[in-house]
């Protein structure tokens, strides 16, 4: 390609983008629209599945809260009973001092929260470490039969919620995403049939001429391509924005409350790349799209 | 070298523009094509430009039917043809030279053989002392030269008119026939769609005459005054 039809076709480009700034805001704020959400929802997903992830790795065991007030004696009885189920691996015993401690530990400085707690709110606990996931159900059933056992918690119910709650973020928002991909594409070829229309006489000349593809159609594809190219830059600014102030946001309120969150939330420098790239794809793909259709329908000498 | 085959052209099933055409031009012939509005000489020009396919019937050009170009080689095709419209299309924001240099630069030509080129051209339209005017600030034969020669500065070896005198007096027509008269003496075959008699009779070219859709009359050289109720 000659540097002159370059220059032809970016000066083409850039002449009808300014001419028809108005349908060109909306085409970048369609594409950013369908960037951000499909932002949001990757961020999401990405998190929740972290979450299961670690959450998986930490809870694999099942927790039985004795109640209040049954003495050691019964609790070693019922230590003895939980090893001799079947599918229970070890059995490990928490006091209720040490589940305190090791809170206050978690929270660092803010343990100071905990001084004035007159009771220890925290029960004693059997860590049930199990032979096999698949055999959970059962043992929780036998376990829930104990006198004395308050309440039996099993993480892996957790992690599934958030494993189905990954996969509705996921349904639900790759069912948006593709709407609101249609209307983008619908908007940027609306875009570019007002530069067709608007440079009409040109092109028809052009096309009676014998003009090479490049020159008919270089500054309407190219026009797509910046619009969806705008778009996604913004959609990255914003969504970066969002996302680091949104973790910093949850970091300062509830550092007390979830210590550990930098383990279960993915950092902005971990995705910035791949969003980049993502973003950048996906907003030059519907650029292209939204021309290619508006040149199918409107190039018709 | 351009054949006409039993050419019909129906619009939206209904109205029939042109019917069962059958027409023959060689290389470096004059043709005027006559007849009233509507008779049908634009849905032929658009034909032969491959603007609109016929219904039925083929269209050759060199042995090529037409139709059957790709829409990816339609730009090669049209480059053997120089068209000029009766309203010229020049492009308003660029000067004289600019206009013609356009044609050449749309077909990605070097800029050595525009420099050279253009001025050749505007030479021969009798536009060199205008090349830095802009169209607005040119009369209507002064626009219509710079319209022919932007289409014959790629050497077309068929140039097509579609009333090109349409918007000009006789006297200002008669030089752009002259122009016309000279590119087909230079070996360019002319083809040329017109209602306007006095030029078909002052030069005495070939005419096929429309009526409907049809062709009434194809005479080597003749006028054009057999319908007085014509316009």
């Amino acid at each position: 390609m000659n540097p002159k039809k370059i220059k032809y076709i970016f000066k083409q480009a850039f002449k009808s983008m300014w001419r028809n700034r108005m349908m060109g805001a909306a085409s970048i704020g369609s594409v950013t629209a369908v960037l951000i959400i499909l932002g949001f929802v990757l961020i999401v997903v990405l998190n929740v599945n972290n979450m299961a992830m670690v959450a998986k790795e930490t809870f694999d065991q099942i927790a039985v809260y004795i109640a209040e007030g049954v003495d050691e004696d019964q609790i070693e009885e019922m230590g003895k009973a939980f090893r001799e189920i079947d599918g229970v691996m070890a059995v490990a015993f928490q006091t209720k001092d040490y589940a305190l401690e090791s809170v206050k530990k978690d929270w660092g400085e803010d343990a100071i929260l905990l001084q004035d707690l007159r009771n220890n709110p925290f029960p004693d606990t059997y860590i049930v470490q199990l032979t096999d996931v698949s055999k959970a159900d059962e043992v929780i059933a036998k376990l829930q039969t104990f006198e004395g056992v308050e309440r039996v918690r099993y993480y892996q119910d957790a992690v599934n919620t958030l494993i189905k709650l990954a996969d509705f973020v996921k349904r639900f928002g790759a069912g948006i995403t593709i709407v609101l991909l249609l209307i983008s594409v619908f908007i940027i070829s609306n875009t570019i049939k007002i530069t067709v229309l608007s440079r009409q006489r040109e092109i028809e000349l052009m096309q009676y001429i014998g003009a090479t593809n490049g020159y008919v159609r270089g500054p309407l594809i190219l026009e797509g391509i910046m619009l969806g190219l705008l778009g996604s830059l913004v959609a990255i600014l914003l969504i970066m924005l969002g996302y680091s102030y949104t973790i910093n946001y949850l970091a300062g309120r509830y550092v007390a409350l979830i210590s550990g969150m930098s383990g279960y939330l993915v950092g902005v420098e971990m995705v910035l790349d791949d969003l980049i790239i993502i973003f950048m794809t996906i907003g030059v793909g519907i650029g292209i799209l939204g021309s290619l259709v508006s040149l199918k329908k409107f190039l018709s000498i | 070298m351009i054949e006409f085959s039993h050419v019909t052209k129906i619009y939206k099933k209904t109205f029939t523009a042109v019917k069962d055409i059958n027409l023959k031009i060689d290389k470096g012939e004059f043709i005027f094509i006559v007849g009233k509005s509507g008779a049908g000489k634009s849905t032929l020009i658009k034909l032969l430009l491959r603007e609109i396919s016929p219904t039925q019937g083929i269209i050759t050009y060199n042995n090529q039917d037409i139709n059957k170009i790709r829409k990816r080689s339609l730009a090669e095709y049209r480059r053997k043809i120089g068209f000029i419209f009766q309203d010229y299309r020049l492009l308003p924001k660029l000067t004289v030279y600019e206009n013609v240099a356009f044609a050449m630069e749309m077909i990605c030509a070097p800029s050595k053989n525009i420099r050279r080129e253009v001025p050749l051209v505007l030479s021969m339209v009798g536009l060199s002392d205008k090349a830095k005017y802009y169209p607005d600030e040119l009369s209507g034969g002064e626009q219509q030269r710079v319209a022919i020669a932007r289409a014959i500065i790629n050497k077309p070896e068929t140039v097509i008119a579609d009333e090109p005198t349409g918007n000009l007096d006789l006297e200002t027509s008669k030089e752009i026939m002259k122009i016309l008269a000279e590119i087909n003496r230079r070996g360019t075959t002319v083809i040329m769609a017109t209602h306007d008699r006095e030029i078909v009779n002052f030069f005495q070219k070939r005419v096929i005459e429309l009526k409907s859709g049809i062709i009434i009359r194809d005479t080597r050289t003749g006028g054009y005054e057999d319908e007085p109720e014509e316009d």
